[in-house]
């Protein structure tokens, strides 16, 4: 399992990289090892905006469709296309397989350190 | 092999009778320009292939079939007899009332029945499943509540141990749906729902979708609270009748405040689940919702049966009644059992499930564990998946091995690794019994040979499916070109 330092983490495992007022969006490691195989990715579209801890996109895997929230509020500037066709990267690399971009971020989550979210995601394993 | 591979140029079956009226010419504009690609094969080979594919294929007559959730109960063949009738068969849906009356009687002495069995006042045959039954009551609701000048309630509420297809229908009908969790013990979170239906939202929601027993096969032992609750703040109670099968005679949804219910007659009432026939879900429910219901319903005028159109009818579901041979074999099924049939089905269904848990539990972890399950119960694999790396689509693989169709896996999706398990009441002890042996046997394996199980099924016309592939690049249909 991988944790990346230079990222940051969320509760519904969600990371984020906030650099000034723009966020890049994905799914933790942990997530896609929990969910499976992906078949499915849906995606907002450049404009949309995005509230934190609402609904932004949604996966299916095998066994079920599953909610992504967004950790950050603001303007969707970029998607990643890439993950409609090929839903696989993001169990090939998380950290790489960024679903959206975000900027004028005006509010975020409560974001955990990489530790912070080991530490988080081996006590829901318990 | 598909018929279409085996097909060959000039070769055919005399199936098909004389005509026996006079052709009647289609119009120039309607005709097709070629003879459509149907196969061409010999009556024997015809008949050897259908032959071959039930070969590998699986139904409730070749084995155990606990799919939870499913009610795959046996089909009694006097079903198919009395729905193969010819003044069954042979009526058009547009002759004259006068002339069908043995039809609309069906109609009238089903709707009858399954009102005593759930205790609502009025049902609609049109819905042909399950999912549709669900639309179907919906809109109900949103009719209901429209009539009423009650425009901005569109937001339903749905456990998060409900089916799939609740949410699904619930935003086909125009709603927006409300998650509301699962307590502990796996059923409803009576304090949040409270706090949600008391805040101003409380003012916005059309109702609450609920199964039950749930889908861990369990009974909500707050049910009445539950249905206050949702009264109080002006909601409707729809029931989802998927788990009817363990209350049959025992408990009516009426009783427990549900406004409406769509029941699965494919399910609890013993007619086919697709393949052999379509299915059907009628829609039940209480009076002041009875004036919406769409499609014709039948009344009785000086002893003749007649249709008629309910006064604020949402419109039509569905091309006339529904999938009326269904609704045949339904009726046929209750006047078999009888009232205390009926009851006697619903209390071994529930039986054979706490025979089948009891004998399991000390090897499987059992979901929410309560003492007593419903009519059907879900293991919780997640132990032995650490344990041994087996998983509960291992488990559902060995079993195809041993003849016996897998339990509904991977469901409810608030338990991980879940095995849903739904025996129904047509099993026997002895059928029970082997096949809680082929289960303890499985998780001995876990232990002693994961691979082997890992490997699994080996038996089978297939192996392993390539799921994953299937659903990121599906085949949909054959192309001549392909061949």
């Amino acid at each position: 399992m991988e944790f990346r330092t230079d990222l940051s983490y969320t509760k519904s495992h969600e990371w984020v990289k906030l650099e000034e007022d723009t966020a890049t969006i994905g799914i933790t490691d942990y997530a896609q090892d929990a969910l499976g195989d992906l078949v499915f990715v849906n995606l907002p579209e450049e404009g949309d905006e995005v509230e934190a801890e609402a609904v932004f996109a949604d996966v299916e895997s095998v066994k079920a469709v599953s909610d992504i929230y967004s950790p950050v509020t603001g303007v969707v500037s970029e998607v990643n296309e890439e993950l409609l066709d090929s839903p696989e990267m993001i169990n090939e690399s998380a950290y790489d397989a960024w679903f959206i971009r975000v900027d004028n971020v005006t509010d975020h989550t409560e974001f955990m350190t990489a530790e912070e979210y080991e530490a988080y995601v081996e006590n829901e394993q318990e | 092999m598909l018929i279409y591979e085996k097909s060959r140029q000039g070769r055919g079956s005399s199936l098909l009778p004389a005509c026996d009226v006079p052709d009647h010419p289609l119009p120039e504009k309607d005709l097709r320009a070629e003879a459509p690609g149907l196969p061409q094969v010999s009556e024997v080979d015809l008949s050897r292939h259908y032959t071959e594919l039930a070969h590998k294929a699986h139904g409730v007559n070749d084995g155990f079939y606990p799919l939870g959730s499913c009610t795959m109960k046996y089909n009694p063949r006097i079903n198919e007899k009395t729905a193969a009738l010819p003044g069954f068969t042979g009526v058009h849906p547009l002759q004259p009332e006068s002339t069908v009356q043995g039809c609309l009687q069906v109609l009238k002495e089903t709707g009858e029945a399954l009102s005593a069995i759930t205790g609502m006042e009025a049902f609609t045959f049109q819905p042909a499943a399950g999912a549709h039954g669900e639309f179907t009551g919906l809109l109900l609701i949103m009719a209901y509540h429209q009539a009423n000048g009650q425009t901005q309630r569109t937001k339903i509420i749905v456990p998060d141990s409900a089916h799939g297809t609740n949410p699904a229908s619930a935003v086909m009908a125009g709603m927006s749906v409300i998650n509301v969790d699962s307590d502990e013990s796996g059923c409803v979170d009576v304090a949040k729902l409270r706090e949600l239906c008391e805040s101003e939202e409380g003012q916005e929601i059309a109702g609450l979708m609920l199964t039950n027993p749930n889908t861990a096969g369990l009974f909500d032992p707050n049910i009445l609270e539950i249905t206050r609750i949702i009264h109080d703040c002006g909601g409707q109670v729809y029931y989802d009748g998927a788990n009817l099968n363990a209350v049959m005679g025992i408990a009516r949804p009426a009783d427990m405040g549900f406004d409406c219910v769509h029941l699965n007659l494919h399910k609890t009432f013993s007619t086919p689940h697709g393949g052999g026939g379509p299915g059907a879900g009628p829609v039940g429910c209480r009076a002041h919702l009875a004036p919406f219901l769409p499609g014709k319903t039948v009344e009785e005028k000086d002893g003749v049966l007649t249709l008629a159109k309910p006064a604020q009818s949402l419109g039509e579901m569905k091309d006339f009644y529904g999938n009326f041979l269904v609704a045949v074999k339904a009726l046929t099924y209750i006047k078999t059992l009888g009232a205390e049939g009926i009851l006697s089905a619903s209390q071994n269904a529930v039986l054979n499930a706490n025979y089948m848990m009891a004998k399991l539990r000390d090897l499987y972890d059992i979901a929410f564990d309560t003492k007593v399950c419903m009519h059907e119960f879900v293991m919780d694999l997640s132990r032995l998946l650490k344990e041994t790396g087996v998983s509960a689509m291992d488990i559902a693989k060995g079993l195809l091995d041993h003849g016996i169709h897998p339990p509904t896996m991977y469901f409810p999706l608030t338990v991980h690794e879940a095995l849903m398990v739904e025996p129904t009441e047509t099993e026997s002890r002895e059928t029970l019994d082997w096949a809680i042996g082929v289960l303890r046997d499985l998780h001995q394996l876990a232990h002693t040979d994961p691979e082997a199980l890992h490997q699994a099924p080996v038996t089978t016309p297939v192996r392993r499916l390539d799921e994953v592939g299937a659903a990121r690049h599906p085949v949909l249909r054959y192309t001549r070109e392909e061949a």
